[in-house]
């Protein structure tokens, strides 16, 4: 065995996870993991802030679906970082965390820059390794990525002290690892799949629930094929938006607070779902109660723990959504087993779709979100990746932001985070270089880690801002008209700063666009240039996001426009 | 919702923290822990923690999944009253106020099959090891006298052999 000092060590064996790009930002506590990486072949690329190193880190892994690196230093470095785990950690992201730690002998003497990240993200990550010796170092990185990336997918965090990162030794690079409590394997129970396609058969009303697991697992064609075989229509929930085509005849869109119209009024008609890859969490069901009264609920997910926690179910298929729907897919080919066009419950479908989609009135504004969001799509070629900040901007999207290709869509869905958007679209760039890349923003959110501008520009990951500007914080203004009897408190923006200058200052392009006209003329400019290009839409800061469900309410209690 | 009382015997690996990792869960997931004891076992690799919960019979299923979630976790059951022996300590120190007091006291200790541990002119420590219930018995039993300290280890468990465990 060769000598090597633990920082190597963590090179070499990160390199054997095929890593090639990180995130990160350097600090006293992982200066000898720096020097190795400048000696070392993965691309490192310098975040402005390690909250947006991990965030990059995140769109990286989501559309890579292989953990995303990111490195930070201790104390303030790592308790930035725990935006980006906590974010990952709520919508199931791959991410492995790198942060330097004190020294060992310093650790809880409160020595400078020490935090206790282990003690402080316990609760927000899958795992957390301290390798106390620099031989610990290669084993602890396999099991990571492996932790990370299998079964549920999650952050697992590595807090290296500094004199382990230095410490010399004959370091040994285990071939596999085995973790003796941790089984991410389940075969899913042939049997219950049985029950499942019983009930979907027997069912008047059935519906299909497409969650983000489905987009984590890549099972876009399995859905598919149940949903045109048993004729099922389709809804999503939010972080499962784009999991399903939603031009697709069967597709009605996501559910939720603020669900397409027609999903919600045909989930709260059904009699059977099959929930495939969703945790049922209050912002798509609305109330948990009302939800399992009315329905048989097929409830198929990776994660034991998520039966049964929000909802009561009638089949729980353990397992991964993917091989779940595989063997459902097989079973249904075998038996030829098909439902003809004549059942009633796809006549309601085609009926309530029409229905909303011809008397919904749209806000009256030249700039309305939805001609904004049309026209983005209009232009767009479809495999591009778009990812969301968190407010008005993000429902609009959900609503009025067609996603065509599966699995091009992603979004700070679980612990909506604001500010995660952007350096996620440039995580989720650098994953995909040769596919555009677009961040749905509102200025509130974007404000929050604009400075990554510097990393888009400077590492040549041009990525598109395409900020909805409404020159406040638009959903809490919502809720302050809706719930606060229209008292506004701390959401006026006041039109500062200028993100055209923004931009400029950052040596990106700052396209203005006050129509309609220019703004697909700005998104086709920005699709051919090299650099990021922000553009910023003025639109109307009255406009609210609507279909509402007010939270707590179940769905069939929509506020309407009107 | 009827509210009841769980003991969970959960298997862990005996590492530093993960008792830590173990009763943050609880905390994360609004649940109280009426009692927690832990100890090796008998591969030093292992600690088992028997801990004592109150909660409804969802609360209880989904807490059970969220300790099996856990890496650092190799075997959550719940164990059954009847077909499981618990046991808890207790160590009381009792108030003397008469010397007719220490007479009464230790008929009482006894008639529990109490250890009495140190006797002095103003108190007497008594060990008793039984189910939590004959100790709250017992405990009511000498309250009269006055409880000077007490200190309990809460509940430790194993299920029977050949019990249908869950």
């Amino acid at each position: 065995m060769e000598k090597m000092s633990g920082a190597r060590s963590l090179m070499v064996a990160l390199e054997k996870e095929g890593v090639d790009i990180a995130f990160g930002l350097p600090g006293g506590a992982n200066l000898p993991i720096y020097d190795e990486l400048y000696k070392s072949n993965i691309r490192h690329i310098l975040a402005r802030h390690e909250q947006s190193a991990a965030h990059m880190a995140d769109g990286f892994g989501r559309v890579s679906r292989r953990p995303g690196v990111c490195f930070a230093t201790s104390g303030p470095g790592a308790t930035n970082i725990v935006t980006g785990i906590a974010t990952a950690q709520a919508d199931s992201a791959p991410m492995v965390a790198i942060t330097g730690q004190v020294p060992l002998k310093m650790i809880g003497r409160d020595a400078f820059q020490e935090s206790d990240i282990i003690g402080i993200s316990n609760p927000i990550v899958k795992y957390a390794f301290q390798p106390h010796s620099a031989t610990e170092i290669p084993e602890v990185v396999k099991k990571a990525f492996y932790i990370s990336s299998t079964g549920r997918p999650g952050p697992v965090l590595i807090d290296i002290p500094k004199d382990v990162q230095q410490n010399e030794a004959e370091i040994p690079f285990p071939s596999e690892v085995k973790i003796r409590g941790y089984h991410p394997w389940v075969d899913p129970d042939i049997t219950q799949i049985e029950r499942a396609i019983d009930m979907l058969l027997s069912a008047e009303r059935p519906i299909i629930l497409a969650g983000g697991g489905v987009i984590i697992s890549g099972a876009f064609a399995e859905i598919q094929s149940i949903a045109e075989l048993l004729l099922i229509p389709v809804v999503t929930t939010f972080k499962g938006k784009g999991s399903f085509p939603e031009n697709h005849p069967l597709s009605l869109g996501p559910i939720g607070m603020h669900g397409h119209a027609e999903a919600n009024k045909m989930m709260t008609e059904a009699d059977c779902v099959l929930a495939a890859g969703s945790r049922f969490s209050d912002r798509s069901v609305g109330t948990f109660e009302e939800f399992e009264k009315r329905l048989k609920i097929i409830h198929m997910d990776v994660d034991p723990a998520e039966i049964g926690k929000n909802q009561t179910t009638t089949v729980a298929i353990v397992g991964d959504v993917k091989a779940s729907l595989r063997i459902m897919v097989k079973m249904l080919v075998q038996k030829a087993i098909k439902r003809h066009e004549d059942y009633p419950w796809v006549t309601r479908m085609k009926e309530t779709k029409d229905y909303y989609r011809e008397n919904l009135k749209l806000h009256d504004h030249p700039l309305a979100a939805a001609k904004v969001l049309r026209k983005l799509r209009e232009v767009l070629p479809h495999q591009s990746i778009v990812t969301t900040e968190v407010g008005q901007h993000q429902m609009w999207a959900s609503l009025f932001f067609d996603v065509i290709h599966p699995g091009t869509f992603f979004s700070s869905t679980g612990l909506g985070t604001m500010g995660w958007g952007f350096p996620a679209a440039i995580g989720a760039k650098a994953a995909k270089p040769g596919v555009p890349v677009v961040d749905i923003a509102g200025e509130g959110s974007f404000n929050m880690t604009e400075n990554s501008l510097a990393v888009s520009v400077l590492d040549n990951l041009p990525v598109i801002v395409f900020i909805m500007n409404n020159f406040s914080l638009g959903m809490v203004a919502q809720w302050q008209r809706t719930f606060y009897d229209r008292r506004m408190m701390a959401i006026d923006l006041k039109n500062c700063p200028d993100y055209v200058k923004i931009a400029q200052a950052y040596g990106a392009q700052g396209i203005r666009a006050q129509s309609l006209d220019e703004i697909g003329n700005a998104v086709k400019t920005a699709l051919k240039s090299d650099v990021a290009t922000v553009i910023d839409i003025p639109i109307d800061p009255q406009e609210d996001v609507l279909p509402f469900v007010a939270p707590g309410t179940p769905l069939t209690d929509m506020i309407l426009p009107s | 919702m009827i509210l009841m009382w769980s003991i969970i015997s959960v298997l862990v690996e005996n590492k530093p923290g993960i008792l830590f990792k173990v009763t943050n869960l609880f905390r994360s997931r609004n649940f109280n822990i009426d009692s927690i004891s832990v100890g090796i076992t008998e591969n030093p690799e292992f600690s088992r923690m028997t801990i004592t919960t109150l909660g409804d019979e969802k609360q209880v299923a989904q807490i059970i999944k969220q300790l099996d979630k856990m890496i650092d976790t190799i075997e959550v059951k719940r164990l059954d009253e009847k077909m499981s022996v618990y046991r808890e300590l207790v160590l009381m120190k009792i108030k003397v106020s008469k010397p007719s007091d220490s007479m009464e006291i230790m008929n009482i200790a006894k008639a529990f099959e109490c250890e009495v541990h140190d006797v002095r002119k103003t108190s007497i420590m008594v060990e008793l090891t039984a189910t939590p219930d004959r100790i709250n018995a017992f405990e009511d039993l000498v309250r009269g006298y006055g409880i000077i300290d007490i200190a309990r280890t809460g509940i430790c468990a194993l299920a029977r052999g050949g019990a249908d465990e869950s």
